[in-house]
């Protein structure tokens, strides 16, 4: 039987982090005439008052591959395209003209991408993206950033519109609460410190895994386990020092992801750990190497492919066995 | 005399095809002269500002005629003719698909179907910056059978993106064959009308009718406009003409002396276009 941790929840003031993007994105249409929104027929943007910048929205309708060769040629004529469509969409079926059209040519086309993770829940594995950072990261020139929540999507929004390249940010679908509330604008590569601790070092990336990471290490810490946590919403390029730091000052790293565990930021973190030649165990707590167990909503997925407090529980205490 | 140029550019093209590593020999001398009435009659360009801000846009959507599009830049004077000596040979910039170091590339292609979008992109941003900015998009017709063109095409069609020009190569043969044997295409101007363009049909040897039918961009307010130049594959090497085979050839030094010896002389061959 799955187990089924307790789910917490949501405080009414939280935000889905689309819904934040979106009004980000009406202030910089607002504010710079080079910002163009390129929208997939997402309904995102349905009630949304456009005011200065309604003639550079443009929906191109349901047809993701046109849609980044389209946001290719605007930014090639000095245009900044925010483009809009699901992780999985963005990441795979549009995945030829990512690579080419637009990375490639180290174009700033901003990929804005819903549903990341387990977030499209019930809609099945047609809508989940448990593969996009690997595809992504891959991708030479690409800037990945996964913001945990309101505030950060907000921060990394704006600091990736700023950008002189090609970026993918993540986005869930529903709400999710505040983690760091009045924490300082993030700074794109700069991992988000969120405890420090001396034991193990959680890093995660993603609103329910960073929650999830701070909830574990407040339980752990009423066993009188030390342990830190990163919040690495950059995917990529990867906060190195920080990983290195990690490595090195503390017993064991454990990475926390909503996303396939090949090629995510497990894989990316046991590269750099690799690469130093330290010492240091690394524990994956992603999806395993199948098609999401399990059907239902959000919460109830992450929970049934132990993306959880029980999960990651049990990797820290493995560590220090 | 466009003759002239088209005659150069056959030269040019032949040369790259006697490199060891040979060349997209067929596709390139079917396009040549939709290539060269661009170049010397249509495009609003400089060669010695490649980058003007706002220069007419070329794309060449059927990236494997990158030796066609090479050999018409260099007969425009975008670079000397003799750097496509380099063609073929390690680090050169003259790669078999377009390679945006060379001056007139505007973007890389090659993968077939990536065309159109973009040219709807710099149609979108030509728009927006309320530019009389053209983009032209050489398309082969095998590459319509990529569906990523028709989302390209409705999107043009569905935005009235009048500056935008598709020109499809009708040279009626793929890799393997006749397009309409592998996967059939026709009838093809009744499918780019039902999107939304405007369709005109041109023998795409004849740069009279290539220029008429050029000079009149936008064609029609409101909507995109399709050229389908019937054309003849290997167009210049009479044994070779119309087949199939001729989409990639590295030609020996014999082959190279009798390919020169035909487009030197220009010969007019029988070859009918396919309708």
């Amino acid at each position: 039987m799955p187990v089924v941790t307790a789910e917490p929840t949501v405080p009414d003031e939280a935000r889905a982090a689309r819904e934040v993007y979106r009004d980000v994105l009406v202030e910089l249409l607002g504010e710079d005439e080079r910002y163009v929104c390129l929208d997939s027929d997402t309904g995102l943007f349905s009630a949304t008052s456009w005011g200065e910048g309604a003639r550079r929205y443009l929906n191109l309708g349901i047809a993701e591959q046109n849609l980044m060769g389209v946001a290719a040629g605007l930014a090639r004529s000095g245009r900044i395209p925010f483009v809009n469509t699901m992780a999985t969409f963005a990441a795979t079926r549009a995945l030829e003209a990512v690579k080419l059209d637009i990375a490639w040519n180290d174009l700033p086309v901003r990929i804005v991408a819903t549903h990341g993770g387990l977030s499209a829940g019930h809609l099945g594995s047609t809508h989940h993206a448990l593969e996009d950072l690997a595809v992504m990261r891959m991708l030479p020139n690409m800037t990945v950033l996964v913001p945990a929540d309101g505030p950060a999507t907000e921060s990394l929004v704006r600091a990736g519109a700023e950008l002189p390249g090609p970026v993918y940010l993540r986005l869930g679908r529903g709400a999710t609460p505040s983690i760091a509330p009045g924490a300082e604008p993030l700074r794109i590569g700069v991992a988000q410190s969120l405890r420090r601790g001396s034991d193990v070092t959680l890093i995660a990336t993603g609103p329910h895994p960073v929650l999830t990471a701070v909830e574990t290490a407040e339980e752990l810490a009423r066993d009188g386990i030390d342990v830190a946590v990163l919040n690495m919403h950059t995917v990529k390029p990867l906060d190195r020092e920080a990983i290195v730091a990690a490595a090195t000052g503390t017993r064991g790293i454990v990475t926390v992801e909503e996303h396939w565990a090949a090629g995510g930021l497990g894989s990316a973190v046991a590269e750099v750990v690799a690469d130093l030649g330290a010492a240091c165990p690394v524990r994956r707590v992603a999806v395993a190497d199948r098609f999401a167990a399990g059907t239902g909503g959000h919460r109830h997925l992450l929970a049934r492919n132990g993306i959880s407090r029980a999960t990651v529980t049990e990797h820290v205490r493995r560590l220090l066995a | 005399m466009s003759d002239d140029h088209a005659r150069t550019a056959r030269e040019l093209i032949v040369r790259m095809c006697a490199n060891p590593e040979g060349g997209h020999l067929g596709g390139s001398m079917s396009m040549v002269e939709i290539l060269v009435t661009l170049y010397r009659h249509v495009l609003r360009i400089d060669p010695d500002r490649p980058q003007a801000p706002d220069r007419d846009i070329l794309l060449l959507s059927k990236g494997h005629g990158a030796i066609g599009l090479y050999a018409v830049l260099a007969e425009r004077g975008f670079f000397p003719a003799e750097l496509l000596a380099s063609y073929g040979t390690p680090d050169s910039m003259f790669t078999a698909h377009p390679n945006p170091a060379v001056p007139g590339v505007e973007m890389p292609t090659g993968s077939l179907g990536h065309g159109l979008s973009l040219g709807v992109g710099f149609a979108l941003a030509a728009r927006l910056d309320g530019s009389d900015r053209r983009c032209f998009v050489v398309l082969g017709d095998g590459e319509l059978q990529e569906g990523s063109v028709w989302e390209a095409a409705m999107a043009a069609g569905s935005q009235k993106l009048d500056r935008l020009v598709a020109i499809v190569d009708r040279n009626g043969l793929q890799i393997s064959g006749d397009t309409e044997e592998t996967m059939g295409l026709e009838p093809l101007g009744d499918r780019w009308r039902s999107f939304g363009w405007t369709v005109l049909e041109v023998d795409g040897h004849d740069p009279e009718q290539l220029r008429t039918a050029l000079s009149r961009i936008p064609c029609t307010p409101g909507t995109p406009t399709v050229l389908l130049a019937r054309t003849v594959k290997g167009k210049g090497l009479p044994y070779i003409e119309g087949q199939a085979r001729s989409h990639y050839v590295r030609l020996t030094e014999r082959g190279y002396r009798r390919a020169r010896a035909a487009v030197t002389r220009g010969e007019r061959t029988e070859t009918t276009c396919p309708s």
